[in-house]
């Protein structure tokens, strides 16, 4: 990557939804979806977000493109501050970012014919001129590999991987700088995946698209990204490019979440940390670090203070992990105590 | 291999769905064995009828699908032939179910115990008192904490991977001699999982089961098998040990299944995708059901369709390319990418 | 549980109060002078003036509403402008009568409405099915009068009745009695929309919880099919077809008024419709005032019992 060009600059956000109870209805509590976050995503790459459920990815992405109004933080686009814009200006900023989401159907619209899906964003962005639009709707029809013709038909006609392309020709119709897939491949069949992911790339290279890729599935991934964002529970835990976070990860949930999934070779080496019990809920999550309850490497300093994101001599381009002993781990020094019987049979954790 | 080494044998399954449209062939034509305390996997995409088969074998097909044709032996008796008060004494007792969704799988207006209580009951005709005793030891036995509080609990108290343990408890409770696992990590987060593998394999050693695995996920595969049988479109296409599978697959669309998976734990080059989607029910391909979608395809494979067939390890293949009848380069390499087109 | 029972009590005083705020209003909200619309438009200014003091039409309003409220909390509803007689009894005479009625129609339609939709569900797509749909699309479609008028001519009037019907043929002309052949076709006539609705409504519930994942694990753990639709179909479907009974409780006390004048029971329909002939205020506020209650407490059980069949807002 030359020059690196900020476009998208997340700040300190926060994304807290109120909890109603009560005798009436007043707010009770927050549900902490999203705390502190911030990073940075550059020009024409891929940046993924990766968590389990209930880790703020999918909020995340939301509270970016403010379908969810943020609670707090700066979400700069182009050095804009998409947080400060009035509902009429963030409509036209929606031009230059879009998003995918997972169910293709769900997100379009099943009574109108795929050129009215398509038209209708053009037309919210006014993008192309009218006379040009079904000429324009063609033409992106064949670029994400489907056939002219297919623009008069509906959606139901289509299979999953089909309509997850409509998807795209729709984002890709008013010409976005920033595409957020959200679990935009995380339905489809494996080898229907790689074709839209081979697509997803074949587009970044033509139209020098930059993607905000939030996904459970590391696989994917790790295929698609240049950096990575790994998150827990709200908070970022691992921040770094593809090589180092997947070769070299520093913090105890990435090890663990890498180590968990079932990889596709009978002779692969199980070395399998297991995690204790569940994820947490957001509503009351751990003091200090949000990991500590299902840490193998938790101290009492882990009850109590929470780790900041930081990089040791080990780790390079820009990687960093919130961890307190992040050189102790690696030394061995600090060794994990085996939860493994527990997780499986016995006692573990309370949920 | 003879039957008392095989507890299940299945022999040219198939079983329909009667629409508006026409009969639906979910499952065509589907055999295979899996061997007294083994874990076999079925893998295959949507549509291939891995689940119908599974549902076939405790006959629970809902209208308006029906069972056509086959053999299911299970201990040597063809429990296709059995009167449902028959089949309701082996569901639950000698072949129990799990499914993917643990968060629907579980009665909402139940209890944890009642539910798993009615099981036992059932098959086993203990009283209340002694089934719930025993439904607590279920739960224990599964790795949830504090059963005799979690008994009483309703479903909804419980998270995901909870409710997929209670699942198993239910499953396993009666004992049974193999567990049919219905993707049943597939809705569940990755380090629950492994947990909830874990639980699986640790259960079926000591209890000696035998295990079907119904999964899309080519890493649980080869992490919990030990013989896979690869389908496509309502058929079999592949069967073998999952060493075999994994390192020499002979069928394309294995290979292209392979080929499309992208991995956490290598890094690989651009994706290799098979071509097309997977035909219509309505509309199958007369010959090979994978030759509109298949690199290799010939005139042969368009017009008539393989047959399953064995080699001397019993791995099967139903692909032309290993007949003696193939009509195309003689020396092709499925392996080779360099054949195949990249673009769908 | 009780937690929930006593601030679900609590919530219902609100409710109720809103409910004698409407009933007091009823007088005011009469045009013209209420004293002079009951009095009748020929009576002398001295009689209206006399009317005007009792009923105390003269005071604030708020003064009036605080008589009224003190008055209704101690079971003192006034008294009758007609028969002179305290409304609590003239009510309380016909009372039991009504909620005889509607409880008795309220049975008919659930007990019917539940087999007819489960019937139905079980069979769907079937010749069954169809019929049971057909039948209740007609019970649906019948206003309650037409259909006491139509089973009065066949069962009552009509000259083919035979001997064993013949009480049914009494009760026009005694209205409620003693013996329990007469409830039949009342109960019939109100209870007929209820039943259809329900029965509509248990057959979807059903469908929809019968293709639910759980009831595939039930008939995998080999429980009888019998059972599986029994008990884990049934006790989930139950959910919304209990908030259906309690509204159709609701429409069932309206249709009181016009089935009680078709039959001639002497029940607080009736006494609703010649109070509202005869302009006698007290009775009409009364009587409203009573079926409010009725429904409101009606649907506090209808909550309640919700409640114990669906655990899981028992958290919130």
């Amino acid at each position: 990557m030359t020059a690196k060009k900020e476009l998208l600059k997340v700040e300190g956000l926060k994304q807290y939804f109120p909890i109603k109870g009560g005798f009436f209805g007043r707010t009770v509590n927050h549900v902490k979806a999203v705390d502190d976050i911030s990073f940075t995503v550059y020009e024409g790459e891929t940046v993924s977000i990766v968590g389990e459920s209930g880790c703020g990815k999918s909020t995340t992405g939301r509270a970016i493109l403010r379908l969810d109004e943020p609670t707090e933080g700066v979400v700069s686009f182009e050095g804009k501050d998409l947080t400060e814009l009035s509902r009429k200006e963030m409509r036209a900023m929606r031009k230059d970012l879009q998003i995918i989401f997972q169910d293709p159907y769900a997100s379009i619209n099943p009574r109108q014919i795929v050129s009215a899906v398509i038209e209708e964003a053009m037309d919210i962005q006014n993008a192309v001129p009218k006379k040009d639009r079904r000429k324009r709707i063609e033409d992106l029809l064949q670029t994400v590999g489907l056939q002219k013709f297919q623009a008069d038909r509906y959606p139901h006609e289509f299979s999953g991987g089909q309509r997850q392309r409509i998807g795209i020709a729709r984002a890709l119709s008013v010409d976005p700088k920033l595409i957020i897939c959200d679990e935009a491949v995380s339905a489809l069949d494996v080898s229907i995946q790689a074709q839209v992911l081979n697509l997803l790339e074949e587009l970044q290279e033509e139209f020098g698209l930059t993607y905000l890729f939030i996904s459970h599935d590391l696989g994917v991934v790790r295929h698609i990204s240049d950096r990575i964002i790994v998150m827990y529970l709200g908070k970022i835990v691992e921040i770094g490019d593809k090589h180092s976070l997947f070769d070299n990860p520093k913090h105890p949930y990435t090890k663990a979440l890498l180590s968990a999934i079932p990889v596709p070779d009978p002779d692969h080496k199980k070395d399998r940390i297991t995690l204790r019990g569940d994820v947490p809920s957001p509503i009351n999550p751990p003091e200090g670090c949000r990991f500590h309850t299902r840490c193998p490497f938790a101290t009492d300093k882990c009850k109590t203070d929470v780790p900041e994101l930081r990089t040791v001599d080990i780790m390079k381009d820009g990687h960093q992990a919130a961890c307190h002993y992040i050189e102790e781990i690696e030394s061995g020094e600090h060794k994990a105590k085996d939860y493994s019987a527990e997780a499986i049979v016995g006692k573990g954790q309370e949920v | 291999m003879n039957s008392s080494e095989n507890i299940l044998e299945i022999r040219e399954l198939r079983t329909s769905f009667f629409t508006d449209e026409g009969e639906v062939k979910a499952v065509d034509g589907v055999s295979f064995e899996l061997p007294r305390g083994k874990t076999i996997g079925i893998v295959g995409e949507s549509g291939s009828g891995k689940s119908i088969t599974a549902l076939s074998i405790l006959n629970l097909l809902a209208k308006p699908g029906e069972i056509k044709g086959g053999e299911i032996r299970f201990k040597g008796e063809n429990i296709l032939t059995y009167s449902e008060k028959q089949m309701r004494e082996i569901r639950g007792n000698d072949i129990s179910m799990i499914f993917q969704e643990p968060m629907t799988s579980l009665n909402p207006v139940y209890t944890v115990g009642q539910q798993i209580m009615e099981s036992i009951r059932i098959h086993q005709g203990l009283n209340k008192r002694e089934a719930k005793l025993k439904a607590i030891e279920m739960l224990k036995l599964v790795g949830i904490p504090s059963p005799e509080k979690r008994v009483d609990q309703y479903p909804f108290e419980l998270s995901g991977g909870m409710r997929q343990r209670v699942m198993i408890a239910i499953a396993l409770s009666c004992n049974p001699d193999m567990l049919i696992a219905d993707e049943p990590t597939t809705a569940l987060d990755v380090t629950i999982q492994a947990q909830i593998l874990d639980l699986i394999r640790e259960l079926q050693n000591k209890l000696n089961m035998s295990v079907m695995m119904i999964t899309h996920d080519l890493g649980v595969v080869a992490e919990t098998c030990d013989y896979v049988a690869v389908m496509y479109a309502g058929q079999v296409v592949e069967f073998s040990d999952v060493r075999t599978l994994f390192k020499n697959p002979r069928h394309p669309y294995t290979v292209g299944l392979l080929n499309s998976l992208p991995r956490h734990d290598i890094e690989q080059e651009k994706l290799k995708p098979i071509n097309g989607t997977v035909p219509s029910p309505h509309n199958m391909p007369k010959g090979c059901r994978f030759a509109p979608r298949c690199p290799f395809a010939t005139e042969l494979c368009r017009e008539s369709l393989p047959e399953l067939v064995a080699d001397e390890n019993n791995n099967q293949i139903r692909c032309w390319i290993y007949s003696d009848e193939w009509d195309g380069d003689p020396e092709v390499n499925v392996h080779d990418s360099e054949e195949r087109t990249a673009k769908g | 549980m009780t937690k929930f029972i006593i601030r679900r009590l609590l919530q219902t005083i609100p409710v109720l109060l809103g409910v004698t705020i409407l009933v007091f209003s009823l007088m005011h909200l009469i045009p013209g002078d209420p004293a002079q619309i009951i009095a009748g438009e020929a009576a002398p200014e001295r009689q209206v003036e006399q009317i005007r003091e009792r009923l105390g039409l003269n005071d604030p309003l708020h003064v009036q509403y605080g008589t009224f409220l003190g008055n209704v909390v101690t079971g003192d509803l006034g008294t009758s402008v007609r028969s002179s007689r305290p409304v609590a009894d003239e009510i309380g005479a016909r009372f039991w009568v009504t909620v005889e009625l509607a409880v008795y129609s309220t049975i008919l339609s659930v007990f019917m409405g539940l087999i007819a939709g489960i019937v139905s569900a079980v069979r769907h797509y079937t010749l069954t099915d169809v019929a049971i749909m057909v039948v209740a699309l007609f019970g649906l479609s019948m206003p309650n009068f037409w259909l006491g008028l139509m089973l009065i001519q066949w069962f009552a009037i009509g000259n083919w009745i035979p001997e064993s019907l013949q009480p049914f043929l009494q009760m026009r002309a005694s209205g409620w009695g003693d013996d329990w052949r007469q409830v039949i076709l009342p109960v019939i006539t109100l209870g007929t929309a209820g039943a259809a609705i329900i029965a509509r409504m248990t057959r979807s519930s059903m469908l929809e919880v019968i293709s639910q994942d759980y009831i595939r694990t039930a008939r995998a753990k080999g429980v009888k099919e019998r059972v599986v639709v029994y008990q884990h179909a049934l006790k989930n479907a139950l959910i919304p077809v209990v908030t259906v009974v309690g509204l159709e409780f609701g429409a069932l006390l309206g249709g009181t008024v016009l089935t009680e004048t078709i039959f001639a029971i002497n029940g607080m329909g009736r006494l609703t419709i010649d109070a509202i002939r005869q302009r006698d205020f007290p009775v009409v506020q009364g009587t409203v005032l009573v079926i409010s209650v009725l429904f409101v407490m009606v649907n506090l059980l209808v909550d309640i019992s919700y409640r114990f069949l669906n655990k899981r807002i028992d958290l919130n």
